[in-house]
């Protein structure tokens, strides 16, 4: 016998509807179901009974394309730790449960439909200096430039993520620090990262205000609700890498 | 009777030319290189490209030819260029480095590829993905893809299925995000540079032909619902794979076959629908409402030993069954291999024990990878440095600790070698269309070995396409006008589609279509196919297709975001596909890689070519009665066909 549970779904037209709290039963859901599947379960039936699923975003499923994303119960991703919304399983929720569903709320994400948002402000960060230039057939060999493996392994820490978007989420602010932070961190440590390092810094930080998303006051709601655990301390070395490119 | 009327199918002539040079092997990519025509840098700036797809093939190419100086205009179906599917890739990245020093080299990476394809890639092609190969991880590195390194700075690899050198590069389980977010990130670059136009949130429903060339795609805003023309001189697939056409799969749930499907329509050939690959590795299914299958990377056979109950009904927990009353049958079976055995052949014997009833878990439909050896020789941490991510993954979904107690696997489908045939530039059958990475079909041949997709879509991203698209749009300032016939037909193929599917409003979702027929082709078109089960499956889904254009239902308007229309458009598709794929299986009598007769095998069940009948290219051409197919012959100059062993 599978769990009972009532769903508070915020559903909104597109972005200039108002947007509401819509409340659905789902019956009979399986402890080994993902988050996903259950939501799968209940549009199916909201389109035989002639009703407009419930729009979201996923893909892969698997918890790295860091497409999907929801505020369940108040927090970015739900509870569980370092999980995305599609690894999420029912398994972690009581049988009976009123569980809340929201999108990313936050200025620069507006709603496109229910549970999906406009994440493009992110690509224009990326797009402000998230790279090393370096044209296809320009390189020199790999082994050229010796990374010491502490710097390569944290570079690859704060290079994991995905670009969700649930710490603008969760931060009280509304601030993309964490993301941006993330790049300049994962490019900063390379020494193949270090010429375009001040630019980089400079020109993503200046993206970020510019998109609208609000500033870091520590409050570390971020590295809490990020899947991948991107530690706080990536901030501060943008805020680091910031300062000495602005002087 | 004739062929046709026994296997629903025509033959036309044979392909004769592929357009790889001739002479030494070696040579080849680089007289191609110099015989392609160069495009002057001042009418660059003129020529206009569209990517579609922004995986590692896609992403890397528009943002190359971008650098290039032409006019891109890449397109994908995600909110953002950086999540396609190359992203969940674990394991790793081919190269022909040898930094081991271990006897590695070019000929040998194509060497393996050859024999791991079962002898149905070219070899042209192949040769010139084993030299391209070393370039990537330059490329990669310089571009920041932080890959695992070891103390004395250098890069690490590691071993993989298929191959006795260690050449694989890796970035701890995520390796594919790295190298994603690497060509992203070079994507991003051309987008503020101003050379990429970046569409998101757009789904490409068809080709526009004109004069026989290429020359644009009918696109859906997603968001808005409107049908867009987009118009260019050179129109690039990078589409990725049709494994969906199962339903249950490893891929990602947007992933379709709509765009190259459509690109058949219109006269793409397709070649080698058939060969698809399983993955002998997936967490198994857990019940009836399964939306997608998780893969675990191969990387863990490395360290990790397969295993059944000898007897069975076995039901007893792991621990509770003693060493000797085990059966470690990959290096029972296999010993010089063991548990790296090539992806096919390891997915078959997980089928075969599990058929003998000795299978584990839910329904018997699993084996045990077990890592508790590893731990003892390595140490638990050792195990969660190299594994950490994928062991997390596996809990997270089973519930289970798999440091505690063996991981269940089971096979599943993973990637798809066919698809769109190309010649040794990456061009189609219809001039102007270039299809790279796993939307072609060329250089897996039967069978792909591990970590060898990121380094084809790479290759063919960054290095092949850029080059060989240049010898066709040297020509480009001489072509017409585009014909605006073609284009309203298109687009009105386009809108009659959508008004279809959302009139027909009937008692079915079309998931629930889509369920049933992936399940069909997982059970007659799957890891063991029969003339029996394919001919059932050819029955069914002629059915089964008609029904769903006369049951589904549609919710909603063609305007503004209807998630469900877009999966009904794609699952029309799939029935087409569905329906090529058993009619290959069914006329490709021999077994070979990932495409598994079970009227040819040998006396130890191992696959079993037939290659004075079968060693060709099966490219389909579409058309309204039926398809026609045309045999590219496959001659082996430097690899010589055996049979492939791994005892």
């Amino acid at each position: 016998m599978g769990m009972n549970l009532t769903l508070k779904v915020w559903r909104q037209n597109g972005s200039s509807d108002e947007g509401r709290m819509v409340t659905y039963k789902v019956e009979d859901v399986s402890p080994d179901m993902s988050f996903l599947e259950m939501l799968d379960v209940l549009n199916e039936r909201l389109i035989l009974e002639g009703d407009d699923p419930v729009a979201f975003d996923h893909d892969c499923r698997e918890g790295i394309c860091g497409m999907c994303g929801m505020v369940i119960n108040g927090v970015a991703h739900g509870e569980q730790r370092a999980t995305t919304t599609c690894q999420l399983h029912m398994r972690h929720f009581e049988d009976g449960a009123e569980i809340t569903i929201e999108p990313w709320r936050a200025a620069p994400f507006p709603v496109v439909k229910d549970l999906v948002v406009d994440r493009s402000a992110f690509d224009r960060i990326i797009q402000a200096g998230g790279f090393i230039s370096v044209p296809a057939g320009s390189a020199p060999d790999a082994h050229s430039v010796p990374v010491k493996k502490d710097d390569a392994d944290a570079a690859f820490d704060a290079a994991t993520c995905i670009g969700c978007g649930a710490c603008v989420a969760a931060c009280p602010n509304g601030s993309a620090s964490l993301f941006t932070a993330a790049k300049i961190t994962h490019l900063g440590l390379l020494p193949q990262g270090q010429p375009e390092r001040d630019s980089r810094a400079k020109a993503m930080v200046e993206q970020m205000d510019m998109e609208g998303f609000g500033g870091c006051t520590n409050t570390g709601e971020c590295t809490a609700v990020c899947p991948k655990g991107i530690p706080l301390d990536t901030i501060a070395r943008m805020n680091a890498d910031y300062l000495k490119a602005s002087k | 009777m004739s062929e046709q009327e026994t296997h629903g199918y025509k033959v036309g002539e044979p392909i004769k030319d592929t357009k790889a040079p001739e002479g030494p092997i070696e040579g080849r990519w680089d007289k191609r290189r110099f015989s392609a025509k160069l495009v002057n840098p001042a009418n660059k700036r003129k020529i206009n490209v569209i990517v579609v797809g922004t995986g590692l093939a896609g992403g890397s190419a528009a943002a190359t030819l971008g650098e290039l100086g032409y006019k891109v205009k890449s397109f994908c179906y995600q909110d953002s260029p950086r999540r396609a599917h190359s992203i969940a890739a674990q394991g790793g990245i081919n190269a022909a480095k040898n930094y081991r020093g271990d006897g590695d080299s070019i000929y040998r990476l194509f060497y393996d590829t050859v024999k791991g394809g079962d002898f149905r890639a070219r070899e042209s092609n192949v040769y010139r993905l084993a030299q391209v190969s070393v370039n990537i991880i330059d490329q990669a590195v310089a571009q920041g893809v932080p890959f695992a390194r070891e103390y004395g700075g250098l890069l690490d690899t590691r071993s993989f299925g298929g191959a006795q050198v260690s050449r694989t590069f890796y970035a701890r389980g995520q390796t594919g995000q790295q190298l994603l977010l690497g060509a992203y990130s070079a994507l991003e670059r051309q987008i503020a540079a101003g050379t990429v136009e970046m569409h998101t949130r757009h789904e490409m429903l068809d080709v526009v032909v004109s004069d026989g060339r290429a020359r644009g795609v009918i696109v859906r805003d997603m968001v808005t619902g409107e049908i867009e023309t987009h118009l260019a001189d050179a129109v690039v697939l990078a589409t990725g794979g049709y494994g969906n056409v199962f339903f249950l799969s490893t891929n990602a749930k947007g992933c379709n076959t709509t765009a190259i499907w459509r690109a058949h329509q219109r006269g793409a050939m397709f070649a080698n629908p058939c060969y698809t690959q399983i993955h002998p590795t997936c967490i198994p299914v857990s019940g009836d409402y399964q939306s997608k299958l998780t893969l675990m990377s191969e990387s863990l056979r490395n360290d990790g030993r397969v295993w059944v109950p000898l007897a069975k009904g076995d039901a007893r927990k792991p621990a509770d069954i003693p060493e000797d009353e085990r059966d470690y049958y990959l290096e029972r079976i296999y010993p010089a291999f063991g548990n790296l055995v090539p992806r096919d052949i390891a997915s078959r014997a997980a089928k075969n024990v599990c058929d003998e009833g000795r299978g584990v878990g839910p329904g018997g439909l699993g084996v045990y990878l077990d890592f508790a050896d590893a731990i003892t020789r390595l140490g638990r941490d050792a195990v969660e440095k190299k594994y950490g991510n994928l062991f997390e993954m596996y809990e997270r979904i089973t519930g289970e600790n798999p440091y505690e107690a063996p991981m269940r696997i089971y096979p599943a489908v993973h990637y798809t070698m066919g698809g769109l045939w190309v010649d040794y530039d990456l061009q189609s059958t219809i001039p102007g269309l270039f299809v790279i990475g796993e939307a072609n079909f060329s250089d897996h041949g039967a069978n792909r070995l591990g970590a060898s997709a990121l380094m084809q879509g790479l290759a063919d991203g960054y290095f092949v396409l850029p080059t060989t698209i240049g010898d066709y749009l040297a020509g480009a300032t001489a072509f017409d006008e585009v014909d605006e016939e073609a284009v309203t037909q298109a687009r009105e193929a386009v809108q009659q589609k959508i008004d279809k599917l959302l009139s027909v409003n009937g008692t079915r979702t079309a998931d629930s279509y889509h369920r049933e027929l992936g399940k069909l082709m997982w059970d007659y078109c799957g890891m063991e196919r029969t003339e029996e089960s394919l001919r059932k499956a050819l029955e069914r889904i002629p059915e089964l297709r008609e029904e769903f254009w006369n049951n589904v239902k549609v919710p909603g308007d063609p305007e503004g975001l209807n998630q469900a229309l877009e999966r009904a458009g794609r699952v029309a598709d799939f029935f087409d596909l569905a329906e090529l794929m058993c009619i290959d299986a069914l006329h490709r009598t021999e077994s070979c890689g990932g495409h598994f007769r079970a009227e040819s095998q040998d006396q130890d069940g191992e696959a079993l070519r037939d290659d004075d009948n079968f060693a060709y290219v099966a490219a389909w051409e579409w058309g309204e009665d039926g398809p026609t197919l045309h045999k590219e012959v496959l001659d082996y100059e430097y690899v010589k066909m055996t049979q492939r062993s791994y005892k």
